[in-house]
Formats: structure tokens, C-alpha cells, sequence
């Protein structure tokens, strides 16, 4: 049953994509943008990727799609369509697109318990995490402990974003504000 | 949005909820789904709704940006200050249990709130900055 699901919600996913690439109002492609994350949030829940569907929810629904929509109110609400085909960005794509499937040849199968990702430190951190960090969740004493010096420098590259928004925009941010 | 009141009134309702889910989803990550990260979206978001529906000038009175560019070095200040702690008393780099010598269990607990309210803190000030940024442009052209 859970298969049937995730193959519909995956083809749904592709449709949504191709509907994406050939839609020329980019009001309606930042929407269609905010649905295809909310598709994608559902199928990490299938996955039992609660914390990451979470994200993906909160973040590419919801505060990117309103960021897209404020870019469109100061530029423009229709794509410009190139006249002429290029030949040489096809092939490009194609090469590109032919390089990323033959990528995926070589990853382990779905549920595989033999893949990598199970068979090197995962193990020991559900079995110890529960005395050493006490923590229910965890996403969580992996996230803020065991890997708290990625999620730090996770932290400082946000950071470094709010910094270069205040270099080049400091002054729209600024504005209005009695000072 | 100024002057429709089906969009106000909807916007004041779920204002507080949504603040209180992000604080929610904030302090129960331990538990749950959700952490600093997801909390510090959340509670931009309930911002932006209020920047949409009542204007960006109501809501840069409300979050003033200069309280927000100093948010965003304090959380990373808490992350990279819980770290140091554990230096301090001799121990590695962001091991949480020098908090609590003790009870190595309660100090992990006490480094993952303060680790995970510095995200939240960083999160949610550069997720707010960006959107009045953004917002606070005119139309090239």
C-alpha cells in the first residue's frame, strides 16, 4: 500500500515538474513551486523523515513560495520566451540530466539494510543515544550533540546570509524605521 | 490588505497560534518533530502574515530591524558561547556535559535548549530580515 503511494506521489511530483517548466505566468509557477515542496514534504513523511518533512514544509511552502511572490511584485509576472531554440543548452540538459540518472544506478535500493548510511555510526547512535544524551528524539542528539559542530557552522551560514541581505539591501531593511 | 477585514481578522486570530506553535515546536524538539531551525521559520512566517495583511511599516514598529540585525549574531553568539563553556572547564568543544558535570544526561539537555535557541534565534532574525528586505524595495522600472 505505502508503494502504491509513494509511486503516485512521485509521478504527481514529475507531471507537477514538467507542468512547471512550461508555464510562462511566474505567479502561477511560485504557487505551483509551494505545492510541489508540500508533495515533497509528504513523501519524507512516508519515509518516517518527520523533522526533515517538517522543514521542507515550513520552508519551501511556506516562506520561500512568499519570498518568490515578493520578487515577482518588484519585477515581473510573465517569463520571457526565447525565440529562437538552442541547440547546444539542449544538449547540455541532456548530458547533464544523462549524468544524474546514471548516478542513481549506483545507489542502494529502497529500505536496503545493507546501504551505507545503515551500516556505519547509525546504529550506535540508537543505541546509546537514549543514556548518553537522554534525549526521546534522535534527529535531535544527533543534530545539536553528537553533530552539534556541522549544525554551528549550519547556523553561522545562515548567519552569513543575513549578513550579505543587510550588505546589499541594508538600506530597504532599514526604512520607514524611526531611528 | 489594508482595508479588507476577512483577511484581518482571520490574520489576528492565527497570529498569537502560530507564534505560540513556533514556540512550541521551538521547546519541544526534544520530544518531537521540529527544533530550533523549523521554530525559527515558523515564527518568521507568523511575522510575514503580519507584515501582508496589516503592512510592513506596522510590523517594522512591531520587530524593529535593528533589534533584528543584533538577533542575528546573538544566536549564533549562544551557539558558539555554549561551546565554549565545555572549553573552559576542560573539556572538548560543544560537549554539553560539562554543563552539568553530575549528571552528564542533564547537561547534555541544558546544551541542546541553548543550542537549539541560538538556531531558532538566527533563524528566525535572518528568515524576517530577508522578507523586509525584500519587501521594503520599490519597483525597478
Amino acid at each position: 500500500m505505502t508503494e502504491i503511494t509513494d509511486v503516485a506521489l512521485l509521478i504527481f511530483m514529475v507531471i507537477l515538474a514538467v507542468a512547471i517548466s512550461r508555464m510562462q505566468n511566474l505567479f502561477m509557477v511560485a504557487v505551483m513551486m509551494g505545492i510541489f515542496s508540500f508533495l515533497s514534504a509528504v513523501v519524507f513523511t512516508l519515509l518516517d523523515a518527520v523533522d526533515v518533512a517538517f522543514t521542507e514544509a515550513a520552508v519551501g511552502a511556506g516562506v520561500s513560495t512568499v519570498l518568490l511572490l515578493g520578487t515577482l511584485a518588484l519585477t515581473t509576472r510573465e517569463e520571457k520566451v526565447a525565440k529562437q531554440k538552442n541547440a547546444f543548452a539542449l544538449l547540455a540538459v541532456i548530458a547533464t540530466g544523462g549524468a544524474l540518472i546514471y548516478g542513481t544506478l549506483d545507489m542502494p535500493h529502497y529500505g536496503d539494510a545493507n546501504a551505507p548510511v545503515h551500516t556505519h555510526v547509525a546504529d550506535r547512535y540508537i543505541e546509546k543515544s537514549g543514556e548518553e544524551i537522554g534525549v526521546p528524539n534522535i534527529v535531535t542528539s544527533v543534530l545539536a550533540s553528537y553533530r552539534g559542530y556541522d549544525t554551528l557552522g549550519e547556523t553561522t551560514v545562515i548567519f552569513t546570509a543575513g549578513i550579505g541581505v543587510i550588505l546589499l539591501l541594508g538600506r530597504a531593511l532599514r526604512k520607514g524605521e524611526k531611528s | 490588505m489594508k482595508h479588507q477585514s476577512i483577511p484581518r481578522v482571520v490574520g489576528k486570530l492565527f497570529m498569537p497560534l502560530i507564534l505560540l506553535f513556533a514556540l512550541y515546536v521551538q521547546f519541544h524538539g526534544d520530544f518531537g518533530p521540529g527544533g530550533g531551525f523549523q521554530a525559527g521559520v515558523i515564527f518568521a512566517a507568523g511575522v510575514v502574515l503580519y507584515a501582508l495583511i496589516f503592512g510592513l511599516d506596522a510590523a517594522k514598529r512591531i520587530v524593529r530591524p535593528r533589534v533584528i540585525e543584533i538577533l542575528f549574531a546573538v544566536g549564533v553568539l549562544l551557539y558558539a558561547g555554549t561551546g565554549l563553556v565545555s572549553l573552559f572547564v576542560g573539556r572538548n568543544f560543544l560537549d554539553y556535559t560539562a554543563l552539568d558535570p553530575d549528571h552528564p544526561a542533564h547537561g547534555q539537555h541544558l546544551g541542546i535548549f541553548l543550542v537549539e535557541l541560538g538556531v531558532g534565534v538566527t533563524v528566525a532574525a535572518v528568515m524576517i530580515a530577508i522578507f523586509f528586505a525584500f519587501a521594503g524595495r520599490r519597483r525597478l522600472r
